[in-house]
């Protein structure tokens, strides 16, 4: 089956992210070889397609999220497997963000926000009265669509988590976690002159590295990534990509994009989400070259967006 | 206890990496504990705030309410031919003579010296005189008879009936004696005291007797004063918030203006009466003690406070109402006058409103210009010396005489009720017309 | 009264624009066909009423402002010798009573003799010459908006450009309006600084800095000016700033606080609650926390410190006990703590929207590393918004230093050198109100001296504001 130009659907979402510097990155200037075949015209090809998936990390429920009266997802049922990337994608306003930030209770922290249903990691109920939302985000870590380094120094930003949960006793100890989770993060490189220097003076790709290190730090299970990319450049968004790969050896991975290419590059499961709803998920491969649904085609092909 | 998922997730973390899990089970608990003496003081600043509030309007209620109502005796005076002056009325001693009746009356025999009819005549307020002598004025023939006259009991006297001076009172702090206070039990137990609705209070200027000392003249001073900062702020204002928002090109005299009112919205309000004292009163020679000076010192003081409302309001109205007349071939000026000030308007109002009643309860510059002054009876015309009602709290807080103390808490409720009255009218316009774009 | 000349001039503008849209209209009928007027009749017309109600407008303005100068120099001019004569705060305080006598009010002093004399006399030349100066305004205003009329008359035909024209006027006008916020500045620096240099011609500024006795009622004899010492402000200055102290200690933290719980705690409900309360609360009149510091705080301050001091008598203690008997109602603690809570809404309300400057990145970067919420807040929030808080706390300062009311009817006269804030002291603004209020003479190095503190106030309040704003503006454009 042939497909037509991949006129980079994300493109004409109207979300405030879809921002001219992110067209290019994909239909103009992306570094990665692999994405040569969106320029050519030609089904993204999905990458280390026979990627086994681990054990399922998180299973949602019949998962609902209401923001006052106004309903946003509607019974999302997923297992999301350990040790892999799953990309969640969807035209704007679809629900994908929305999930996302249900796997860390990070709705709790809008008002009039409810979830329904039920999101249980290995095998708890993370909605549970009893459970700690402090301590979960420990376990689930979150990387944001703008970099959003606070304004203290580089080592201060990686040292944050560690110092706030007191998962360290001294300070090499410290400073160890936060020279293994720069080097995690690609970061350590480029910064180990300049610790002591403010993590805001770094360019967008690197602040979005350490953001990603300062979630690592306090060695979490999961990392959830909400369009980690949209605001960088080609060269930064292909660095980060590359990142991605590698902490899928260790680390549960879920990631929303609304680059279809980039969801063909880095995950191995994808789910498809539209109008608040899970229309359809499996293997990204599966996903790209022979969805089930009319709107799943639809949506990758580029007819709606 | 059935496992709740906190446990399981316990046991999970602390089967997988124990130190870890030790370490957060250890740290949460302290963290709870200081995020909950956080928020503490978060609720404890936020009570302190109402708390004051509640406090503050208690208080003032509680020593003002009483000045709202007021104590009269009914006394009948014999219009004594001997002591009674026809040509001129008010120059009787009524008081006194009012007082040696009572006496007689109650059969009580005087010294040489008339030292019981003076301590009774304290008992009874120069509204008697006032009222005698009118009734004489009026109708010369009630001399040698017999009237019923009603007024207010001296100041001293309505404290006693008000139960803030009771005889435990220490000596030192009241000026009623037990023999006075025996007489106003007799008269109240007599039937001759009424206890009515003090109205003098707001139809009244200022005396120095307290029971005939009203707020009137402020609050008429005061609307004299608003009225001027008024006439003069609000065009100015603006004015000028339209020039600077809709018609200034950005350049050194706009950045210099912009730079002065923001100072000037910071300069102390004594600072402007220093300067009312320099320029209006010291170099143009206005008069002193006026509403039209208080009114210039209030205006300047408020026109920055106006600009920046003002400026806010204009900037609120989207670009594109300006672009659509623009391009319909409206001048600049068409354009600020016929779409963006009408749409700016509710916003310009509020801003206003607000302005003026801060100005209303300004008091520093005020005093400055000479409103500390007694100013007795009612101000006609914005160039006669007037009071204010900021100005009349200060000037009866300031009084010796114990009943100004809850006339003082009385007039400060007026004034609040004012400001309340404009604040709400500020709320309600923007409630009414806030337009979100 | 000038003034008066005001509703005339409306009455006339707005015969001055019927009269111009008719004249336009009528000059433009008799064009030819084919040509057609650049501007519209009500154009016209709105030309004419400029051309006449802002001459007018000007003169009567001027009038207004120039008449008292020039009758009171044209009245000193002429003087009887014997006024002549007198020092000069004593001339000044004579002709301000003839003016009031020739307006048929009260004179504040009485003049005896020849000076009565003189006073009769003067009183009556004061009022013909207010009246003549009075009517000579309303005539000038009435030549100006004539002859303006007339000219806008002369100028309307077909091929004015009326329309712009009356732009290019309202332009003007407004920008003049804005042009008083540069006047009033002018003014107040102005004034300040003739007085000022006045007192500091007979009290030196060294002196006036930093001599430490003032006592400016025993300096009112002529031989004592400069030499007595009584004008050294050090001991106004120590009090301002132990009322400030105090009064930042309670709104800091307190207004603080307040800030993070409505911005980062509290719920809708809560909010709705606390907002309107701290609104009120700033809304309140400074008169009336002045009544309620001097009545019921001082009183009730006094009751607890005497009893606290009636329990140590005796003890180890004795001393202290002693002085705490004798500690009175004015004391510097009633009045910072009142205004302190006064600048509560003031400090909250700015604080409040520098934390809500803040992006919500953070805050959400910082809940999904797993903190609470006073983690975020301290460990976040706080060192982000130090720069505008640090800037809204100077603001705070500022007010504090120049506020009045309060410190006037809480804080009392005594000028003492101490930093106990159970002693009574007294501020640079009340010592203002005190020399200008105390008697009506308004030129003795007396009250002059109020003019030397307000230029200090007003130096050191636009220094704190100036650097405050500065911040807050820089902190603002890094989140924007």
């Amino acid at each position: 089956m042939k497909l037509p130009f991949f006129r980079s659907p994300d493109g004409r979402e109207g979300g405030g992210s879809a921002d001219p510097t992110e067209r290019r990155d994909e239909s103009v200037l992306t570094p990665a070889p692999e994405a040569a075949g969106v320029m050519a015209g030609r089904v993204p090809e999905v990458k280390s397609p026979s990627a086994p998936a681990g054990p399922t990390k998180i299973a949602a429920r019949d998962v609902s999220v209401f923001y006052g009266d106004k309903q946003a997802l509607y019974d999302v049922s997923l297992d999301i497997p350990d040790k892999t990337v799953t990309a969640f994608i969807g035209p704007s306003g679809c629900g994908k963000s929305t999930f996302l930030r249900t796997m860390n209770r990070m709705n709790d922290t809008i008002q009039g926000c409810r979830v329904t249903g039920k999101i249980l990691m290995d095998g708890q109920d993370i909605n549970a009265r009893s459970v700690d939302p402090v301590l979960l985000r420990a376990q689930v870590g979150m990387v944001f669509q703008k970099p959003n380094p606070f304004p203290k120094t580089i080592y201060e930003n990686v040292a944050y988590g560690p110092r706030i949960h007191g998962l360290t006793t001294s300070k090499a100890e410290l400073d160890g976690i936060v020279e293994s989770s720069l080097k995690k993060a690609g970061l350590w490189d480029e910064v180990a002159d300049r610790l002591h220097s403010p993590g805001t003076g770094l360019s967008g790709g690197q602040q979005q590295r350490l953001v990603i290190a300062r979630a690592i730090a306090v060695n979490p299970e999961v990392i959830l990534m909400d369009e980690p990319c949209s605001a960088l450049d080609p060269i930064a968004t292909a660095r980060i990509e590359e990142l991605i790969d590698e902490l899928r050896e260790r680390y549960c991975i879920v990631i929303v994009t609304h680059s279809m290419a980039q969801a063909a590059r880095v995950s191995q499961r994808t789910a498809f989400f539209h109008m608040g709803r899970l229309v359809e998920h499996g293997n990204t491969e599966e996903i790209f070259t022979n969805p089930r649904e009319r709107r799943t085609l639809d949506y990758i092909t580029g007819r709606f967006g | 206890m059935t496992e709740t998922g906190a446990d399981k997730m316990w046991a999970r973390l602390a089967a997988e990496d124990p130190a870890r899990a030790a370490r957060l089970q250890r740290g949460l608990k302290k963290r709870y504990a200081r995020e909950g003496r956080f928020k503490l003081y978060g609720i404890l600043a936020v009570s302190v705030a109402i708390g004051f509030l509640l406090l503050l309007l208690g208080r003032i209620i509680e020593q003002g309410h009483t000045a709202f109502y007021a104590n009269q005796m009914t006394v009948q005076v014999y219009m004594d031919p001997a002591r009674i002056d026809r040509a001129y009325p008010q120059g009787t001693n009524f008081q006194q003579m009012v007082a040696q009746q009572q006496l007689a009356r109650l059969g009580e025999t005087d010294d040489a010296q008339g030292t019981k009819a003076t301590a009774y005549r304290l008992l009874i307020s120069s509204e008697l005189k006032f009222r005698a002598a009118d009734l004489i004025r009026n109708d010369p023939s009630l001399i040698g008879r017999t009237v019923e006259i009603t007024a207010p009991v001296s100041d001293e006297a309505d404290l006693y009936y008000k139960g803030e001076i009771t005889r435990e009172t220490a000596a030192e702090q009241r000026r009623v004696s037990d023999e006075q206070m025996a007489w106003l039990d007799g008269l109240k137990r007599d039937g001759h005291v009424s206890t009515t609705f003090n109205a003098q209070l707001f139809t009244n200027g200022d005396s120095t007797e307290p029971e005939l000392a009203g707020v009137l003249g402020a609050v008429v001073g005061s609307a004299l004063m608003l009225l001027v900062t008024a006439l003069i702020a609000i065009p100015l204002g603006v004015g000028a918030a339209v020039y600077l928002e809709e018609f200034s090109r950005k350049g050194r005299i706009t950045d210099l203006i912009e730079v002065n009112i923001n100072n000037l919205a910071a300069v102390p309000s004594i600072v402007y009466g220093l300067l009312g004292v320099a320029l209006f009163i010291n170099w143009m020679h206005l008069p002193r003690s006026s509403p039209l000076v208080g009114g210039l010192v209030l205006a300047l003081m408020a026109l920055p406070t106006i600009i920046i409302a003002t400026r806010s309001a204009l900037k609120a109205v989207p670009p594109s109402i300006r672009e659509a007349a623009l391009a319909m071939g409206a001048s600049r000026t068409q354009t600020v006058f016929h779409h963006v000030l009408p749409l700016a308007m509710p916003g310009v109002m509020t801003g206003t409103i607000i302005s003026m009643a801060h100005a209303l309860g300004e008091t520093a510059p005020l005093l400055l210009i000479g409103m500390v002054s007694f100013v007795p009876g009612i101000p006609g015309a914005i160039d006669e010396p007037a009071g204010a009602l900021p100005s009349l709290v200060y000037i009866w807080e300031n009084a010796s005489e114990r009943a100004f103390h809850e006339r003082t808490a009385a007039a400060i409720l007026v004034l609040l009720a004012f400001m309340i009255v404009m604040n709400a009218a500020a709320i309600l316009l923007r409630r009414r017309f806030e337009r979100r774009w | 009264m000038t003034w008066l000349v005001i509703p005339l001039v409306a009455v006339f503008a707005v015969l001055a624009y019927l009269a111009g849209r008719g004249v336009a209209q009528r000059r433009a009928a008799a064009l030819h066909g084919g040509q057609k007027a650049h501007s519209r009749p009500e154009q016209h017309g709105y030309y004419a009423m400029i051309w006449v109600a802002v001459p007018a407008l000007v003169v009567t303005i001027l009038a207004g402002v120039f008449s008292g100068p020039l009758a009171h120099n044209l009245l000193a001019a002429d003087a009887p010798a014997s006024v002549q004569a007198l020092e000069p705060f004593r001339r000044e305080a004579f002709f301000n009573d003839a003016r009031l006598t020739g307006e048929g009010q009260r004179a504040f002093q009485v003049w005896s003799g020849e000076l009565g004399e003189a006073l009769t006399t003067e009183a009556a030349r004061s009022a013909r010459l207010h009246q003549t100066l009075t009517w000579g305004g309303v005539l000038a205003a009435i030549l100006a908006a004539v002859m303006g009329g007339l000219f806008a008359w002369s100028q309307i035909r077909p091929t004015l450009r009326a329309r712009n024209r009356v732009e290019g006027w309202i332009g003007g006008l407004l920008f003049a309006c804005s042009a008083v916020a540069i006047l009033t500045t002018v003014g107040i620096v102005f004034s300040l600084l003739w007085d000022s240099l006045r007192f500091f011609q007979a009290v030196p500024v060294t002196e006036f800095l930093f001599g430490t006795q003032w006592s400016p009622q025993i300096a009112i004899r002529a031989d004592q000016v400069g030499s007595s010492g009584a004008f050294g402000a050090v001991p106004l200055f120590a009090g301002t700033f132990l009322i400030m102290i105090i009064a930042m200690i309670v709104a800091a933290p307190v207004g603080l606080f307040s800030a993070i719980y409505l911005s980062e705690y509290a719920s809708a409900l809560s909010r709705g609650i606390v907002k309107p309360v701290l609104e009120i609360l700033a809304g309140v009149p400074t008169v009336v926390y002045g009544f309620f510091a001097a009545l019921t705080v001082g009183p009730a301050f006094r009751e607890f410190f005497n009893g606290l001091g009636a329990m140590l008598v005796g003890g180890p203690l004795d001393g202290m006990g002693q002085y705490l008997m004798l500690v009175q109602n004015q004391m510097a603690l009633v009045a910072g703590a009142v205004m302190g809570i006064m600048l509560i809404p003031f400090v909250s309300s700015l604080s409040d929207d520098i934390i809500n400057a803040v992006p919500q990145s953070l805050r959400d970067g910082s809940y999904a590393m797993g903190a609470t919420k006073s983690e975020t807040v301290k460990r976040v929030l706080l060192p982000a918004a130090l720069p505008g808080i640090a800037g809204a706390l100077l603001l705070a300062m500022s007010r504090a230093i120049g506020e009045t009311m309060i410190v006037t009817m809480a804080a009392g006269l005594a000028a003492n050198l101490t930093l106990n804030p159970l002693d009574t002291v007294t501020t640079v603004t009340v010592q203002i109100v005190t020399l200008l209020t105390g008697d009506q003479e308004f030129d003795s190095p007396k009250t002059l001296a109020a003019f030397g503190l307000g230029l200090t106030l007003f130096l050191v309040t636009l220094l704190l504001n100036i650097v405050a704003q500065r911040i807050v503006q820089t902190y603002r454009e890094q989140y924007d």
